[in-house]
């Protein structure tokens, strides 16, 4: 869980994860949205099924991969949020398709 | 026109990731009038270390501290310079031909320069402790991003763990946030503080000293710091409950948090150049592979030079001044007539470099990482993607296998999404230490493009050859 500092600055927006609305500011990845939103993970692996959550926040561990817009196995911490964007966390293994 | 379709066909000079090295590079060769582009996979300019220096929302400039504001300046040079930045491209493969692979919002391009710098940095040493996988548990730096970009602080009870700059740094800052922090629990070994004292006299003459100090000095007015830890474990199921650590001392102690920041130091992100084949080398100080460059940062393949921390760690000044270095290389070699007035500027920025590398061989021993922390042991996750274990990388080289490529066929270590790069320092050290030989002679993952992840539909996007059409569609 993280908390936004009493003084920065900056606009919100609104994006649905898994169809529920979530407040994010424009500044913010998908990554970061999630996490100061107090989801605990943002997938379950394709291996075990285990939770994870975004780990490296640059872009190199992968782990924070979440379907954006119906694309499947984005970088939630390289995506900056959108008024209105869809994020589903991904469960398992990604389906054909998406 | 979309970004994409605004590169030009070819480029004097591509300049590859936003940090310190690569505002630098492209300033300089733009500056000299080469046709310069800097392509970078963040939104905003400044590479991990000045990661949101633009866009940061944090209203006081006290909190990050001067280091990071340090890096203006180079944005501006690089907006002054007539470079072409282009924010938002992954660049997925590099050719020894000098093609490169680039994505922008969905849609790829190749585009060729007669120059290429890699300025892709570094990433954080893999921290491969018990629980390292758990939401909950993250890298310093990965805070330390949050904090720069989206002003936010991780709650609740919160312990920073591991050794190295970047650790009292983040620290610095969230207690200049003020945010709390429960515990740092410092991983640095009482025989590391002893290896590094005969290089504490170089050190006196580091840039980094004075800051350093002062900045210690802070955090530990602040924070409960709990030194000499030698064992670490992230405890939980399916999320962090607390941390379970031991000191020289003895004794298990565990403490309750909700988020663990790990940090053992960086170490250059090799996937891109090892993906070309450019000679890298195991660095026994550093423990990590660096490539093989010469006095400009040129490698071993024609064209392609690597500035920054990607040229083994030295920190930002240092990667700004590699920058420059490597940018003068590529204005003598492709506009020699206008390399002539950069005579003073270049041996400035190398009388530059040698001040910011100065003492660095004292910070190297002391942070150097202790073994259990890089060669973990058991049911400890090494390959995060793949969820391989330590003991099972371990049992596999007593069967007969000898290196990382090899192991990928019987684990699938290493072939995840990462592809590597959180376990492939680990994986090499693993086999080394079972053989009994040295990382080099166990070697690497053969890496291979692309080495960030495209869609099929941006592979198809990409302009085709009459050729290319003709060997597929029936006429």
């Amino acid at each position: 869980m993280f908390q936004r500092l009493p003084d920065v600055a900056g606009e919100m927006v609104t994006i649905t994860v898994d169809g529920t609305p979530v407040r994010a500011a424009t500044g913010d990845t998908v990554a970061a949205a999630l996490l100061a939103a107090g989801f605990d993970h943002c997938r379950t692996t394709p291996v075990s099924g285990a939770p994870r959550a975004p780990y490296c926040m640059m872009g190199v561990c992968f782990d924070c991969l979440i379907t954006i817009d119906g694309v499947g196995n984005r970088q939630g911490c390289l995506v900056r949020v959108r008024d209105g964007m869809a994020v589903e966390l991904q469960r398992g293994k990604r389906e054909v398709g998406r | 026109m979309s970004a994409i379709d605004a590169l030009r066909n070819e480029y004097d000079v591509a300049v590859i990731g936003a940090g310190p090295a690569g505002l630098a590079a492209a300033s300089v060769a733009a500056r000299a009038g080469l046709a310069t582009v800097l392509l970078d996979e963040q939104g905003t300019p400044g590479g991990q270390i000045y990661r949101s220096i633009t866009t940061t929302p944090l209203q006081s400039r006290a909190v990050l501290g001067a280091d990071y504001w340090a890096g203006s300046p180079l944005v501006d040079e690089l907006r002054a310079s007539g470079a072409e930045y282009v924010p938002g491209a992954t660049v997925w493969s590099l050719s020894r031909e000098r093609e490169i692979g680039v994505s922008i919002g969905g849609a790829a391009r190749l585009i060729a320069a007669r120059r290429v710098i890699i300025a892709t940095g570094a990433l954080e040493r893999p921290f491969p402790i018990p629980g390292w996988t758990l939401p909950g548990v993250m890298t310093a730096g990965a805070a330390q991003i949050m904090l720069k970009s989206s002003g936010m602080t991780a709650g609740g009870r919160v312990i920073l763990a591991g050794c190295g700059p970047l650790l009292w740094l983040l620290a610095w800052q969230y207690v200049n946030a003020g945010a709390k922090i429960a515990a740092l629990l410092d991983t640095t070994s009482s025989a590391n503080r002893r290896a590094a004292l005969p290089h504490a006299l170089s050190f006196l003459t580091s840039p980094y000293l004075l800051k350093g100090l002062r900045l210690l000095r802070e955090v530990r007015r602040a924070v409960p710091v709990i030194s000499n830890v030698i064992a670490l474990k992230a405890e939980g199921e399916g999320r962090l409950r607390g941390v379970t650590y031991r000191t020289e001392r003895g004794g298990d102690r565990m403490e309750p948090c909700d988020a663990l920041l790990l940090h053992q130091g960086v170490v250059p992100n090799v996937n891109l150049a090892m993906s070309v084949e450019i000679e890298h080398r195991w660095d026994d100080v550093q423990l990590c592979w660096s490539p093989v460059l010469d006095g400009d940062f040129a490698s071993s393949v024609e064209g392609i030079a690597i500035a920054g921390d990607g040229a083994g760690i030295a920190g930002a000044g240092a990667a700004r001044e590699r920058g420059r270095i490597a940018g003068f290389a590529a204005v003598r070699a492709l506009r020699p007539e206008a390399a002539a007035q950069h005579v003073s500027a270049e041996s400035a920025a190398r009388q530059a470099l040698a001040r910011e590398q100065r003492g660095r061989a004292f910070l190297d021993l002391l942070y150097r990482p202790a073994p259990q922390f890089r060669q973990p042991s058991g049911d400890t996750i090494v390959c995060r993607c793949e969820e391989v274990t330590a003991q099972q990388i371990v049992d596999t080289v007593a069967l007969g296998c000898t290196g990382p490529n090899q192991m990928k066929s019987f684990l699938r270590s290493g072939m995840g999404p990462c592809q590597g790069r959180l376990c492939g320092l680990t994986v090499t050290e693993l086999i080394a230490q079972a053989r009994g030989v040295s990382p080099q002679e166990v070697g690497y993952y053969r890496l291979r493009p692309p080495v960030k992840p495209i869609t099929l539909g941006e592979l198809a996007h990409l302009p085709k050859t009459e050729a290319a059409v003709k060997a597929v569609v029936r006429s």
